[in-house]
């Protein structure tokens, strides 16, 4: 069997409410087999949402994944953590799940998953961060751009709940603030 | 922040200082544990950090209790629950005695939720219930029977989830801040240390719980536990893993049937 290459970039985009809509706007229009793993961290409501897998399969092209312990990366596909756990990256091919404390309210956490993503892929992380009604994410954008990663804020301005872009944005832990549509175009271009 | 190497350093110092094995734990996790502990406990260095861990036997102590990653629940997925109530337990029901094993159990709260699970279907008396820990301090708690009131309602919650029939405020009473489960729930639990990664076979068991645990370890790892229970199960026991975690790429796979989509799976042979 042919080995996987190793992921050459991580994208990872957090989201609270209100970030759905996004990602349904952004997720179903990139470019097939795109070259890098795709990291959804969505604030999710208990197991009450079990579906959620099964409505983004629904609309995108690409596979979605909803991750269990010690899933393997691969390129091109999404993956969805799931609810009740954090994610965290074991190495550039492994993921692993961990159910320690809530951070900011939120298991899974977006801060979690940006911290890890950033130690371990450093400069080729890339971390997008959606509207949301709280603060997590920006101290884990501030890791990925400690790291040389990229740090991605929604435009307040084009979200639901500016908050959580705009805690990003005033404590100046972003490199670049985008629009829905720009987002879309950034992840097409990325490579 | 504590690097990869360090990391590595401190885990080798406790395993050939103290015996604890942490080599084969996933190393993300433990990433952070230790980077906590490292902020909280205010070390200025990584090397002050190395010097207490080779130098304080109580220091490591509370290191090793900080390290795990305790957070436990009742009757966490009641959907879980449901089908232990209704597709396992009865099934144990015409043994003469039972024997159940909570592998890594924490401060108790699965094990809380099984013996009233039992107790419903009239089989706490016939049951025996093992809860073992690699930690210590968290087994005191599971023979007191305590559990945080505030998250009793939550709890409840669950329990009614899980198809529980009674009014779930009868099992325990509050008790400053506390909520002390009833007497009878806990008479048949025996408590005691066990580490998975270093500690063998104790018994034989019906039914044994390990959630939530084996997301810690490594691959590698994992495989040797999951060695362990096939060891310690009946003929037909039953495994309960978390909601998450798979014996699918192990070598068990292939003579365990599992009770879709549940994390459990019944021996066949
Ligand atoms: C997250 S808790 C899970 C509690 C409970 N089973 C649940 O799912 O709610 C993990 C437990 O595994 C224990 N543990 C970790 N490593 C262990 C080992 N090597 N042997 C035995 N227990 C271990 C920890 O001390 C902790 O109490």
């Amino acid at each position: 069997m042919e080995k996987n290459p190793v992921t050459p970039k991580l994208v990872v985009i957090g989201g609270s409410a209100g970030s759905l809509t996004v990602l349904f706007q952004v997720l179903p229009e990139l470019r097939p087999s795109f070259p890098y793993t795709l990291v959804l961290v969505l604030h999710r409501k208990g197991g009450s949402d079990s579906h959620l897998v099964d409505l983004l399969n629904a609309k995108c092209t690409a596979p979605v994944i909803e991750v269990e312990d010690k899933e393997a990366l691969q390129i091109g596909q999404i993956y969805l953590a799931p609810s009740d756990y954090h994610l965290l990256l074991e190495d550039r091919a492994t993921f692993c799940l961990d159910d320690d404390e809530k951070i900011h309210y939120s298991r899974p956490s977006i801060d979690v998953t940006f911290e890890s993503a950033a130690h371990v892929f450093g400069k080729d992380t890339v971390g997008i961060l959606l509207s949301g009604a709280n603060d997590d994410g920006s101290e884990g954008l501030a890791r990925i751009r400690a790291a040389g990663g990229m740090a991605i804020v929604q435009d307040p301005n084009s979200a639901q709940m500016p908050v959580m872009p705009q805690v990003a944005i005033d404590k100046n832990h972003y490199d670049y603030v985008a629009d829905i549509d720009q987002i879309r175009s950034y992840l097409n271009q990325l490579s | 922040m504590i690097t990869d190497t360090e990391l590595t350093t401190l885990l080798e110092d406790i395993y050939r200082q103290y015996g604890y094995d942490f080599i084969g734990y996933s190393k993300s996790s433990l990433h952070r544990r230790v980077q906590r502990i490292f902020a909280m406990d205010k070390f200025p260095s990584f090397a002050e950090l190395r010097y207490k861990l080779l130098t304080d036997d109580l220091y490591v102590k509370h290191f090793i209790e900080e390290l795990t990653v305790n957070v436990t629940e009742m009757f966490r997925d009641p959907h879980f629950y449901k089908t232990l109530r209704e597709q396992v337990i009865p099934s144990l029901a015409s043994k003469p005695f039972i024997r159940i094993w909570h592998a890594g159990c924490s401060t108790g709260e699965e094990i809380f939720s099984v013996a009233i699970m039992l107790q419903e279907a009239g089989l706490l008396e016939k049951s025996l219930i093992y809860g073992t820990d690699l930690n210590a301090k968290v087994l005191a708690n599971v023979r007191r029977g305590l559990v945080p009131i505030d998250q009793m309602k939550k709890y409840s919650e669950n329990y009614i989830a899980s198809g529980g029939p009674k009014d779930f405020s009868q099992y325990y009473t509050a008790h400053y801040g506390q909520a002390i489960l009833n007497q009878k729930l806990t008479e048949k639990v025996i408590t005691s240390t066990h580490n998975l990664v270093s500690d063998s076979s104790f018994n034989e068991f019906d039914l044994i719980l390990c959630r939530n645990v084996l997301i810690y370890f490594n691959k590698n790892l994992q495989d040797h536990v999951l060695d362990l229970f096939d060891k310690s199960l009946s003929p037909l026991g039953f495994l309960a893993l978390g909601s998450k975690e798979t014996i699918r790429f192990s070598g068990l796979a292939t003579y365990y049937q599992q009770i879709q989509p549940e994390k459990i799976w019944r021996k066949t042979q």
